[in-house]
């Protein structure tokens, strides 16, 4: 069952995967990027550009990544904006400008987040409640509480911590390097671990899974867990960059609905069990790239929405499309053992 | 799936357990199902509210609670189509708003216009809902995706046309439609017309879904494989729930010009309030069960949580942290309700026959809750 969800695998017999078909849309968004920059009379690759684009990958990133691992367990998570916000201010609030507690802010400012996350999960893999629902439950529940608690900006984060947020090395942002990092251990959890490889199968197939003797509720609560956990690293690095707690930087920069687009244009498919983080981090690059472009161009930001939503379902329509027309192989293989069942019959 | 197969003769002279007790009995067995307590839900809400409020149980202060929840009720029997048949409509929101900014723009004080502008406005939602379908059947892109690029195509548009300033509401006749009533009724005093609307709507539902399309639309979002060897045209089914569904959205936009004023934020959060009414009455995410009454209901239930919140003076910064628990509470206890339903529903039969094909291919292994997290998906 892994097998066929594995990401790469197509990938080393030949053929082109929605992956790497994600990859050349990317490229192709930097190459129509560099024109039009170009024809703005401004240079795409100067060092000050790609540290913007750089940098507006790094919050949906983190957001993003823990949205393709509940996605591919067969959930969704729609509270991630709250569980930022309430990171933020929360963290804040333990920081209050003092450098010597930014480890307890953090500390706590990501239990909250995994607690969240533990909730979520629980609810959806032992209430049986459809991911779609128990999350914007769950968001509904935080944004009460933070409007009832929070009336305005709360706390603030002490210069050392703030350091995170404007510091780089070369052209790299450090906070886009620590979401690369969590990136990268996605992607182990994914291939090499046996929770990632029990993720696939779940969001597969929980029945089978289960009939396989997988424990289903196990890899969605990780799941669920990290995606928050995740969610909770954009809020302190939204923290670090305003250096106050903002009770509604979350639900502004509409991270629910904008990290699922992400994953989705990444070739997750999202009723679960195939895709991976790669894709995932080419969604958020052509989102920043194409924000970034209309940016230079000075596009009207709200028909920025226009040809955000224009490119998001040309871009899924493409391998959509291409997944389709692989998907009589799968069927073959099965027919030849039919074939084989009738003759020993 | 593999069992019942074995006895299919011996299930045919045996009456269906759907159809074996009279009408009152099948309302009484379909309490326990999500769909049908709902209703059950409503009524409790209705009793406390009244209880907390004795002036809320006047049928005039009543009836018109019923015709300002009219809006949200509706968009619930057009986002009913669209999940019954496993998709999404996160559109709705967005496409209420085009249709009041379009009213106010195009009708504004010209009466001359409210015919043509009525047809307009259903003609624009239909397209949208045509582009919705199309996207998501030929181009094979996930509704969720389709839809959410649509709402932010759709706000951005109405946003940069209408500077994202409020416009003066359209003509006094137009609001009429919204804010209008027949008056002098007994009992009740009057009669809201977009409650009138709403029934005429519901009928329509109810009739439409015993219709051969309704019962493909079911079959579609069951098992499209299976609806698709069977014959049906999975795409142009789905697209006309995706047109009924953007035509339910175009027809709270009218009744909510009414209302409210000319506003690109009018209907914000119409999409996920449609959704949760919809999952509130029953009908399964991932498509394929559920009716389209129980969604009516569904909104009803929700709109009087709010009013049960105001008047127990509950801080409104709070509503949103109740109204998130009880939806959770709600569908999970809905999730319980389908699976102990089926337990009975089997047991009752089991004496005459082993296993019956109805309900165990509703519902997979009669005797396991299915596990997992999705209860399908597209």
């Amino acid at each position: 069952m892994s097998g066929t969800a594995r990401p790469g695998l197509a990938g080393r017999t030949g053929t082109l995967t929605s992956t790497g078909i994600v990859l050349a849309v990317l490229a192709g968004a930097v190459v129509v990027g560099t024109i039009l920059t170009g024809i703005e009379g401004r240079n795409f690759f100067s060092t000050g550009n790609l540290r913007d684009i750089l940098t507006a990958t790094s919050v949906l990133g983190f957001i993003a990544i823990g949205q393709t691992l509940v996605v591919l367990g067969g959930s969704l998570d729609l509270s991630v904006p709250f569980v930022a916000s309430l990171t933020g201010v929360v963290a804040g609030g333990v920081m209050a400008g003092e450098s010597g507690r930014v480890v307890p802010g953090v500390l706590v400012g990501i239990a909250l987040a995994a607690l969240i996350g533990l909730v979520n999960g629980l609810v959806v893999s032992i209430l049986k409640v459809h991911g779609f629902i128990a999350t914007l439950g769950m968001g509904l529940v935080i944004s009460g509480y933070i409007a009832s608690t929070y009336q305005g900006n709360h706390g603030s984060a002490p210069r050392s911590f703030r350091t995170i947020g404007i510091s780089f090395l070369g052209p790299v942002p450090v906070s886009t390097l620590i979401m690369l990092g969590c990136a990268l251990l996605a992607i182990v959890l994914l291939r090499r671990t046996r929770l990632g490889h029990h993720l696939y199968a779940v969001g597969g197939n929980p029945e089978v899974a289960r009939l396989s003797g997988v424990r289903t509720a196990v890899p969605v609560i990780a799941a669920h867990v990290l995606c928050s956990v995740l969610a909770g690293f954009a809020g302190l690095l939204l923290l670090a960059r305003l250096s106050v707690g903002n009770p509604t930087i979350g639900s502004q920069g509409q991270y629910d609905l904008m990290s699922i687009a992400a994953v989705v244009l990444g070739g997750t498919v999202l009723a679960g069990g195939k895709g991976n983080v790669t894709g995932t981090l080419a969604g958020v690059a052509i989102f920043a790239v194409m924000d970034n472009v209309m940016a230079v161009m000075e596009t009207d930001p709200f028909l920025r929405n226009v040809v955000r939503g224009v490119v998001i379902v040309a871009a899924v329509a493409v391998y959509s499309r291409r997944s389709i027309g692989r998907r009589p192989a799968r069927f073959e293989r099965p027919g030849v053992l039919d074939a084989a069942l009738q003759e020993a019959k | 799936m593999s069992a019942p197969v074995s006895t299919p003769t011996a299930t045919r002279a045996a009456a269906l357990p759907r159809h074996a007790h009279g009408l009152a009995g099948r309302a009484a067995a379909s309490i326990g199902t999500p769909g049908g307590a709902v209703f059950v839900l409503v009524l409790a809400l209705l009793v406390a509210t009244v209880v907390a409020n004795p002036n809320f149980g006047d049928p005039g202060v009543l009836i018109r609670f019923l015709g300002r929840t009219a809006p949200i009720a509706i968009a619930a029997i057009g986002q009913y189509y669209v999940i019954v048949s496993g998709e999404f409509d996160l559109s709705m929101a967005a496409v209420i708003a085009a249709q009041v900014v379009v009213a106010g723009n195009y009708i504004g004080d010209d009466t001359g216009r409210n015919v043509i502008g009525l047809v307009l406005m259903l003609a624009l939602g239909a397209f949208i809902g045509l582009l919705n379908g199309l996207a998501t059947t030929l181009l094979q892109v996930p509704s969720f995706i389709v839809t959410l690029a649509m709402m932010l195509a759709l706000t951005g548009l109405v946003r940069y046309l209408s500077g994202g300033a409020a416009d003066a509401p359209p003509n006094d006749d137009f609001r009429e439609i919204g804010r209008g009533t027949v008056e002098s009724v007994p009992v009740v005093d009057v009669i809201p017309y977009p409650l009138i609307v709403l029934a005429v709507l519901s009928a329509l539902a109810v009739w439409l879904m015993r219709r051969p399309f309704g019962r493909t639309l079911l079959a579609v979002g069951d098992n499209p494989a299976a609806a698709r060897v069977s014959g049906a045209r999975v795409w142009w089914v789905k697209t006309r729930a995706f047109i009924l569904s953007s035509l339910a959205a175009t027809v709270a936009g009218i009744l909510l010009v009414g209302y409210a004023g000319v506003h690109p934020t009018v209907g914000d959060g119409y999409e996920f309030s449609a959704i949760t009414a919809v999952v509130l009455g029953g009908v399964v995410l991932g498509g394929g069960r559920g009716w389209v009454l129980s969604a009516v209901a569904g909104a009803f239930a929700i709109e009087l949580l709010f009013t049960l919140l105001t008047v127990l003076d509950v801080d409104a910064t709070w509503r949103d942290t109740v109204r998130g628990l009880i939806i959770i509470a709600a569908v999970a206890f809905a999730a319980r309700a389908w699976t102990v339903g089926r337990r009975t529903g089997t047991r009752r039969t089991a004496p005459t026959t082993p296993a019956t094909p109805l309900t165990t291919d509703l519902s997979g292994p009669p005797t396991e809750p299915t596990p997992g997290t999705n209860t399908g998906g597209n």
